[in-house]
């Protein structure tokens, strides 16, 4: 077992691991790699894997398998990279495992580069290996990655999560040993000359919290990170985990010098078991290699960090809240002061940072500070991931140089949305978040502009809507989300939110009225102000945006008793046309309410009091006929 | 059933705090947290019973009803939701005859929902003991189902 017990060791551990990570690509066999994050996974990477290591079986010549994290391409999941000697390595899409064989035997068996199928070459700067150059474009010229800036994301889809080595070959590390050679003092200067701000959601610049618990006296001083990402409709800090977990324990031992920190938690929900299993790995590499633990690199700093799995919970996302059950109780906040970095953890002076803050720390010491403001815009400087989603093309996670506009991200990052529909706006910040609809596009993405439109950066999910999302349903959603994880502890948010629930449930019913909305919007205001923890303040903002940006869609499901997206199922009918109807009887096995009277050859209807409304019968209708429709209003009675 | 808890506890690196670990490794290792568990853990970690009922029942990964062989979580964060997850849930809710944060009575199969999967970019999804399908349609997540019912017979 190899240990550095001083900088030089970790120099000479290095300079074997950039042997190791040039060989890999220089070598005389064919290297096949499979992104293997649970998005990879959940398209069924893992039997793909299978499938090329079945077909590949038996040859007389060595090939080379390896798992890499994801490149963020999710849309084209499951994605393998080929590297045949002599040639650069190619990536490409949709390979799911019925292609595996196809893969074989025209790539990497035959000289067919199977361009339609081809993403992109992976040209790596830092590997030595010259491929004859190609007639595919690099992977970096992709329209989905070429806008990116990726510090966060520098090794996702390229090392192998598992694989210390590959982090270390690529300068991983490097940091670590700069900042333990500098004053904690000064580690801080720079953090804050960067203008990094918390990636979590708050935007509290980072050098400054560092300060004031540096400040803090005392023999016990702990630092977490926040790896809870609770946000429904966010998984930046889940790819980052999954795929390049040696990033945050990097960052964290920066932070730890700078901070004086003794001992370090990794907060990880159990919804992310792939993520745990990784940091775990990563941790016993590091503690293997002196990275962690007594006198690190000879520096006399003593730290090692411990994980504690979330139990669900999304107000353990708050800081106060997860201290509290990391202490092994009920998540509920606390008030500030005392602020945690004077007594948090079990009452010492704790920091608590998210995975993303942590994973830019390493380049920023190693780039410096004024290097890292150069990008961005105003007071948001820097990077920031966001996990694209919903109605758009290229659905993944990106990295994009704070103050990219909407439009440009969804547009020529996500592609635009599918079939030609229009934008109907875009859901920023989760459940504390709004929707800023399609006129606002141009919105830069920054900590400021987004509070300025009524949402906010959040943890940096972004879902696309089109025309098919009703917004007062999407308004209930999140209330309901927010609702039933509200603590309890505040009565304005513990009452309050169910009281706004209780009246949008009923406007998506058709029985509400006019002035609830203006109740609506006097709750709303209750709940933030009255609320100790942002759970509570923010719950309201889904509500206050889509009433400032879309009252009239509310008005529509209150005066006319009408859902124009036919989402409310109150407000909505299925009707079968009969211009379009073949009778096939499809529709009327598979209802589960028996509710489609059908006679072969005969009319198909559907009797609106036994129909649920469960859309059933519109996924089995074939394509071609496409009968069955959605209405909103007044039912359609069909006479048989 | 208190040897196996105070056996648990042990494998715990502390005391302090112990209680959610301890929670965590009595649902991994008896499928979830019956009221037998409750009494031993509170005597155990010498704290009242409703406290630990308090946090069981605080953290929704904390399963009080005994689970099914295969354990089904339906996804119904934001993106899940807005790509069809709730008629997901509504379609295997109606198939296995039981609500959500049910066991059916043949013991085979439990319905849970969780918030939040963060397998956003394949949405609709679902977890079934563990392995997570993504871009899931109404017959593609009933095939699963009925692979699984077919192979355990």
């Amino acid at each position: 077992m190899r240990r550095a017990s001083d900088f030089e060791g970790l120099e000479k551990i290095r300079r074997d691991a950039v042997l190791a990570w040039n060989d890999l690509f220089g070598g005389n066999f064919p290297l096949v790699c499979t992104g293997m994050s649970t998005c990879g996974i959940s398209a069924q990477a893992c039997q793909t894997e299978d499938a090329l290591k079945a077909e590949l079986a038996g040859r007389d010549y060595p090939v080379k398998f390896m798992e890499v994290g994801c490149l963020g391409l999710c849309y084209a999941e499951p994605l393998v990279y080929i590297k045949k000697p002599g040639l650069p390595m190619v990536c490409y899409g949709f390979v799911t495992p019925d292609v595996g064989p196809s893969l074989v035997s025209r790539v990497i068996e035959g000289d067919d580069l199977w361009k339609e199928r081809a993403l992109g070459v992976v040209d790596l700067p830092d590997v030595k290996y010259q491929g004859v150059a190609l007639d595919i474009p690099s992977i970096w010229d992709h329209p989905m990655l070429k806008p990116q800036v990726r510090i966060a994301l520098r090794n996702c889809g390229i090392i192998d999560p598992e694989n210390i080595d590959h982090y270390l070959a690529r300068g991983g590390y490097s940091a670590l040993a700069k900042a333990l050679k500098t004053q904690p003092e000064n580690v801080i200067e720079e953090v804050k000359r960067s203008g990094l701000r918390g990636r979590g959601g708050a935007g509290f610049p980072t050098g400054m919290k560092w300060e004031f618990c540096r400040k803090a006296g005392g023999s016990e001083k702990y630092l977490i990170c926040n790896a809870d990402e609770g946000d429904p409709g966010a998984f930046m800090d889940r790819s980052v985990l999954e795929g390049d977990p040696h990033s945050v324990l990097e960052g964290m031992l920066i932070a730890a010098h700078a901070m004086g920190s003794t001992a370090g938690i990794i907060y990880c929900r159990a919804e992310y078991p792939l993520a745990l299993q990784r940091l775990d790995m990563a941790l016993r590499q590091a503690r293997d290699y002196g990275l962690l633990g007594e006198d690190i690199l000879g520096s006399g700093m003593d730290f090692d960090i411990a994980i504690k799995e979330g139990a669900g919970a999304f107000v353990c996302g708050e800081e106060t809240a997860l201290m509290v059950s990391i202490e092994g109780q009920r998540g509920m906040p606390k008030t500030r002061p005392p602020f945690p970095a004077n007594a948090g953890l079990w009452s010492k002076p704790t920091n608590i940072n998210n995975v993303e803050t942590f994973a830019n720390l390493s380049t920023i010491i190693n780039r410096g500070g004024d290097w890292y403001s150069t990008i961005g815009i105003g007071r948001s400087k820097g990077t920031k991931t966001l996990s694209l989603a919903g109605a758009v093309r290229r659905a993944g996670l990106i990295e994009v140089p704070m103050g990219m506009t909407l439009r440009e991200i969804i547009f020529n990052i996500g592609g635009g949305i599918p079939d030609d529909r229009a934008c109907k706006g875009v859901l920023t910040g989760g459940p504390s978040g709004g929707c800023i609809p399609a006129v606002h596009l141009d919105t830069p993405v920054d900590y400021e502009s987004l509070t300025k439109e009524g949402s906010i950066m959040g943890s940096g999910s972004m879902i696309i809507i089109d025309e098919r999302t009703c917004i007062v349903d999407l308004a209930r959603f999140f209330l309901t989300f927010t609702q039933r994880e509200s603590c309890g502890k505040c009565t304005p948010c513990r009452i309050g939110t169910r009281q706004m629930l209780e009246i949008l449930e009923r406007i998506t019913r058709g029985e509400a009225e006019l002035c609830d909305l203006a109740t609506l919007e006097r709750l709303a205001n209750a709940v933030k102000n009255g609320s100790l923890c942002g759970l509570g303040s923010t719950a309201p903002n889904p509500v206050l945006t889509t009433l400032r940006f879309f009252k009239d869609e509310f008005e529509e499901h209150i005066l006319r008793g009408t859902c124009s997206s036919f989402v409310c199922k109150d407000l909505t009918s299925f009707y079968i046309d009969p211009e379009r109807c073949r009778s096939c009887g499809i529709c009327a096995e598979n209802c589960p309410s028996d509710a489609i009277s059908s006679q072969l050859k005969a009319e198909h209807i559907i009797d609106q009091d036994k129909c649920i409304r469960c859309g059933v019968c519109i996924s089995v209708c074939p394509e071609k006929f496409n009968a069955v429709t959605r209405r909103s209003g007044k039912k359609v009675v069909q006479c048989g | 059933m208190e040897a196996k808890i105070r056996a648990l506890l042990e494998e715990l690196p502390k005391k302090k705090g112990a209680l959610i670990p301890l929670l965590q490794r009595v649902q991994s290792e008896l499928g979830y947290i019956s009221q037998d568990a409750v009494v031993a853990i509170s005597e155990a970690l010498e704290i009242s019973e409703s406290e630990v009922y308090g946090v069981a029942t605080f953290y929704s990964e904390f399963r009080l009803f005994e689970p099914g062989e295969h354990q089904v979580k339906v996804c119904l964060g934001t993106s899940c939701y807005l790509k069809g997850g709730r008629e997901l849930l509504e379609l295997l809710s109606r198939s296995l005859g039981i609500p959500p944060g049910r066991t059916t009575p043949d013991g085979r199969f439990s319905l849970e929902t969780v918030a939040c999967l963060g397998c956003c970019s394949r949405s609709p999804v679902m977890a079934v003991d563990g392995v997570v399908y993504g871009n899931l349609t109404l017959a593609g997540a009933e095939a699963i189902l009925a692979d699984l019912d077919s192979q355990s017979q």
